[in-house]
């Protein structure tokens, strides 16, 4: 079939375009997501074999066996963005605003760490809070961590690391929703004898809502599955649902219950968008 | 020690890694190695295959420059078969899970022999399964060779099914740079000198048998009443901030640069490490260590005999030797010693590699059944991840 046969069938153009991505999640999203679905409410173990049974207790002796993983996920998670959103704001800011001609260069410099495996990352950040490192012993003499006391393997340095590791997530679409703002219309907020704060809170940051947004969610739903800060940086208190997930699934080889956990993160986090959404207006999603 | 970029310390920097971000179950079901395996079906036939698929450990064999194996090209000499050689195990859930679906639905998976821990709950769980053949031992005379003390494993106790590959220690590492000897496990989880400086392992066997035995209970055989003591022992360490973290094999790297000042350590690993670092030291716990070994096993639809022959090949002292002098753990092949001691003495004299008796008389093996033990594995994943 050629272009004539495009031409002959304007509306089937949209749906062919779109048959390779739908097909694409059909089978490596949809499909495997029943799968889990089927594998939450099995019973039994890997010496007996698992079989459908309808085991809805899956799902809650997740919730009572590890709560507090779940609210710690979201916790960390949650701090991580609020950190993340507090930092990129202003460089996104100042790239869209003042970055002139090195905007592609200062761009990029947000960017470059993922040129490094997410893993390398993850463990430089070991070597730079070690124990004997250069900040701990810096924070020990300006007597702000106290004496034998550490950063590695403490719940901050979770934090720092998932802050670290997804900040490039926010810093980009806010990149983005900034860039696109209209200058004439700050101006006009001044010639209106807006004060630069004023102009800014009642015009600058409405208007870059839409970043806001995606780079909140961008960040949040990654950090609140993630498990490797907390392996590689975390002590034995700090471990998220996803470490809980992965040495269920991993090492008890229990994959109804990793996969109802699954489907319980998936839940919640579905939740906390939706409410999220409604607070700010679903309308802002979309810019 | 030739050629020192062994085993271990590509797997310190590997293991964070590999265990880490492997997705094993979607990823075994859907794909996974299907070529055919070097049998017909026919597995008592007493007929070598042409190729023997072989699954082990990286760095696990001798290596030399341009991925060249020598012992296993005396084999292809020797017998005319061609080893096809696979370093696809990084840690033996990932591999278990890799395939377990062939097993389960009784097809080949296309290797002949596969290395697994006997730490860990799978070899048994593959013999109690009915998973893996057993050997051919009128292929293999050289079985004589293996030292006593691993002839009658609780989990195969009449190497049925099993033959060692490698062995490694259990035991606690320190830096003696940094704190007086560690010698026994009530020094390391209660030692106020060392709080958050401190290592276990995530390794459940491991980690339980040395707390049994400080305990004085019997790790080889648990019951509910030892295994709760031992919980508790940890718990209470936990709790206190006397230990950092469970670690995997990346206790290696916070060890090295002074993070962790005594840990629960490998002997291998050591090996390694002192290489780097003169201040690690090692051993065995007063209250007694424990012994883990890499077991060779064939899995359901392997070639018996050509695995056999292997396995009879690998158990020549020299040829052991050979491998030895690479891989730097403990062998289990009597005779290898005498041939290093003329070659390579720094290993044939490292205790480390050749244990003393005393020492093999000093380290347990964990209770197989407590290995499969679903509500300790529960148990113990609810400490270790908490």
């Amino acid at each position: 079939m050629g272009f004539g046969f495009l031409h002959r069938h304007r509306g089937s153009t949209a749906y062919l375009l779109l048959a390779p991505g739908m097909l694409f999640l059909v089978v490596f999203f949809l499909v495997p997501l029943g799968f889990l679905a089927y594998q939450s409410l099995e019973s039994g173990s890997i010496d007996f074999g698992y079989a459908f049974t309808w085991a809805w207790d899956n799902y809650s002796s997740a919730i009572t066996g590890y709560g507090t993983q779940f609210k710690r996920s979201f916790a960390y998670a949650g701090i991580a963005t609020a950190i993340a959103l507090l930092v990129s704001y202003p460089v996104a800011y100042w790239i869209a605003f003042r970055g002139g001609r090195w905007k592609n260069l200062l761009l990029l410099c947000i960017v470059a760490p993922f040129f490094v495996t997410y893993l390398i990352r993850t463990l430089a950040w070991q070597t730079i809070l070690s124990d004997d490192g250069l900040i701990v012993r810096t924070l020990t003499d300006m007597h702000i961590l106290s004496p034998g006391g550490r950063l590695l393997a403490t719940g901050t340095a979770v934090v720092a690391g998932i802050t670290y590791n997804f900040l490039p997530f926010m810093a980009l679409p806010l990149y983005v929703s900034l860039e696109q703002i209209d200058q004439t219309l700050i101006e006009a907020a001044e010639d209106l004898y807006a004060s630069k704060w004023t102009a800014f809170f009642r015009v600058t940051f409405p208007l870059s809502l839409p970043g806001v947004v995606a780079g909140t969610l961008l960040t949040f739903i990654p950090a609140a599955g993630d498990f490797i800060n907390a392996q590689l940086l975390g002590s034995t208190t700090n471990h998220m649902i996803g470490n809980v997930i992965n040495s269920k699934y991993n090492e008890l080889i229990d994959y109804p219950a990793a996969a109802a956990m699954s489907f319980i993160l998936m839940a919640i986090i579905l939740a906390l968008v939706l409410i999220y959404a409604r607070a700010v207006g679903s309308e802002k999603l979309t810019g | 020690m030739t050629d020192q970029i062994t085993r271990r310390v590509f797997l310190r920097r590997a293991a964070a890694s590999g265990s880490i971000l492997t997705v094993p179950g979607l990823l075994a079901a859907c794909g996974g190695g299907k070529s055919s395996p070097g049998t017909t079906g026919d597995t008592t036939s007493h007929q070598l295959a042409k190729t023997l698929h072989f699954s082990n450990w990286t760095l696990y064999i001798d290596n030399k420059p341009g991925g060249r194996h020598p012992s296993l090209e005396q084999f292809q000499k020797k017998y005319g078969v061609h080893v096809d050689y696979r370093e696809d195990i990084n840690d033996n859930p990932t591999f278990f899970s890799k395939i377990e679906p062939d097993l389960q639905r009784g097809q080949p998976t296309g290797r002949d022999i596969i290395v697994m821990t006997d730490n860990s709950r799978y070899p048994s769980l593959l013999i109690q399964k009915g998973w893996v053949e057993k050997l051919d031992k009128s292929a293999i005379p050289n079985m004589k060779n293996l030292i006593p003390q691993q002839r009658h494993p609780n989990w195969d106790p009449n190497r049925d099914y099993s033959l060692p590959w490698q062995s490694g220690f259990t035991g606690i590492g320190w830096n003696e740079k940094l704190t007086d000897p560690v010698t026994s496990m009530g020094d390391l989880l209660g030692n106020k000198k060392l709080k958050g400086k401190v290592g276990l392992l995530t390794e459940f066997a491991d980690t339980l048998a040395l707390v049994m035995a400080y305990n004085g209970d019997d790790p080889s055989h648990v019951t509910d009443q030892t295994f709760n003591r031992a919980i508790d022992t940890i718990q209470k360490a936990v709790d206190s901030g006397q230990i950092r973290q469970f670690y995997g094999n990346d206790y290696a790297g916070a060890l090295s640069s002074g993070d962790l000042v005594a840990t629960m350590a490998w002997s291998g690993d050591i090996v390694q490490l002192q290489a780097d670092n003169s201040h690690l030291k090692w051993q065995l716990p007063d209250t007694g260590g424990d012994i883990w070994t890499d077991n060779m096993l064939i899995p359901k639809g392997g070639n018996v005999y050509t695995a056999s022959v292997y396995m009879n090949f690998v158990y020549e002292p020299k040829i052991a030797a050979e491998i030895e002098d690479y891989v730097n753990y403990v062998c289990p092949v009597q005779g290898a010693k005498e041939v290093l001691v003329k070659e390579d003495p720094s290993i044939a004299n490292n205790p480390l590699i050749f244990p003393t008796k005393k020492m093999l008389d000093n380290v347990h093996t964990i209770d197989p059944k407590a290995l499969n033990n679903q509500k300790y594995q529960t148990t113990w994943q609810n400490l270790t991840s908490a």
